[in-house]
């Protein structure tokens, strides 16, 4: 095997690898970048959850060393909830792609962020379902093409920093594969958060999206990802023109105060039993 | 500052400042696109590897970005002088 790296004792190398996933593809970057964030907060990887459910990005459990669980369709969050109420003490990572999360599994992931259950959710959003075939899934920007939308999507995507935040989450976050150190930070400090954390990763996928829509390459959309996004503080400054077709980054909502599912459920128990 | 200079470790990589897999590479080309010095190069499969080492400034862009774990660190050894 050669010489080791520290990361190798969170992957489960020797069975699982090469990842499935096709060259460039932007899940393998985030899962070192949530690798990273466990292994810098000094978690250890036993008390770690990931819960996925299908598609591409939910292939990520096969290869981490955490506990993993993977799960049906869109229900990665429902399941994460049974594990959290009934083992508080556990992290729970849940990792959804767009389609997984907000089509399939909106409803869950609405509730969850609703009654603020203590749960990581990274939305990998990749603009696509890959693993069926490149159909466009309710974060395919409108005029952008897929192999279901030959002519162009009519649709309006979702805003998922907007729908987080309405749904209740207590941190609300967006970034993108393009800055893998701003990656790194948000993802940290979404696992220290106590409460419903999501995190929103602009992710690429060169193969289904990109080539449809003039990217050929995964450094091109790693490139277009470096345009199109701004900085939640330097967006500050800028009129709604220049933002237009933008994807602001950064931390939109970071709340602790706000009641936390589990600790709410411990303490009706605990006044139950005076 | 110069007796603390002097006292930093020296420290050599005997197997390089970076190590590839190429099994586990899919040649993507992102590492060798955001080497931010050009000291990565890609041969003529695809497959990245350091061409200029003194380059290398271990900025660790490479192994961030690598989807695929193919690229870490190389072994340090620490030498007293």
């Amino acid at each position: 095997m050669g010489p080791k790296s520290p990361i190798y004792d969170y992957l489960r190398y020797k069975k699982k690898f090469p990842t499935v996933w096709c060259p460039g593809c932007g899940i393998g970057t985030i899962m070192g970048a949530i690798i990273r964030a466990v292994m810098s907060l000094g978690y250890d990887k036993n008390d770690v959850v990931m819960v996925s459910g299908i598609g591409c990005s939910s292939r990520m459990p096969a290869y981490v060393d955490f506990n993993t669980l993977h799960t049906t369709h869109g229900r990665a969050i429902a399941f994460a909830t049974g594990i959290k109420l009934a083992k508080p003490h556990l992290k729970l990572i849940v990792v959804t792609g767009d389609g997984d999360g907000l089509a399939i599994g909106g409803n869950h992931f609405i509730h969850a962020a609703r009654r603020n259950i203590d749960i990581t959710h990274i939305l990998i959003n990749n603009s696509i379902y890959g693993m069926t075939g490149g159909q466009y899934s309710p974060t395919t920007p409108r005029r952008a093409f897929a192999y279901t939308a030959p002519y162009g999507n009519i649709e309006p995507d979702f805003d998922v920093v907007e729908l987080g935040i309405a749904a209740g989450a207590s941190f609300v976050a967006r970034t993108a594969v393009y800055h893998i150190i701003q990656m790194g930070k948000i993802i940290e400090k979404a696992l220290k958060h106590k409460g419903y954390s999501l995190v929103d990763v602009i992710s690429q996928c060169p193969v289904l999206y990109g080539r449809l829509n003039k990217m050929r390459s995964p450094v091109e959309m790693l490139l277009w990802q470096k345009e199109h996004t701004v900085d939640i503080k330097v967006a500050a400054k800028k009129s709604p023109e220049e933002l237009e077709g933008k994807y602001i980054v950064g931390i939109f909502k970071d709340d602790p105060d706000m009641p936390e599912y589990v600790s709410e459920y411990q303490k009706l128990i605990d006044s139950l039993k005076e | 500052m110069a007796e603390t200079a002097a006292k930093k470790p020296k420290v050599r990589y005997p197997e390089g400042k970076i190590v590839v897999f190429e099994k586990w590479c899919k040649r993507c080309g992102i590492c060798v696109a955001f080497c931010p010095t050009g000291a990565l190069a890609e041969d003529e499969r695809g497959v990245p590897y350091l061409a200029t080492p003194d380059k290398c400034v271990l900025c660790a862009q490479c192994w961030l970005r690598c989807p695929d774990f193919a690229i870490i660190k190389g072994p340090e050894i620490k030498e007293e002088e």
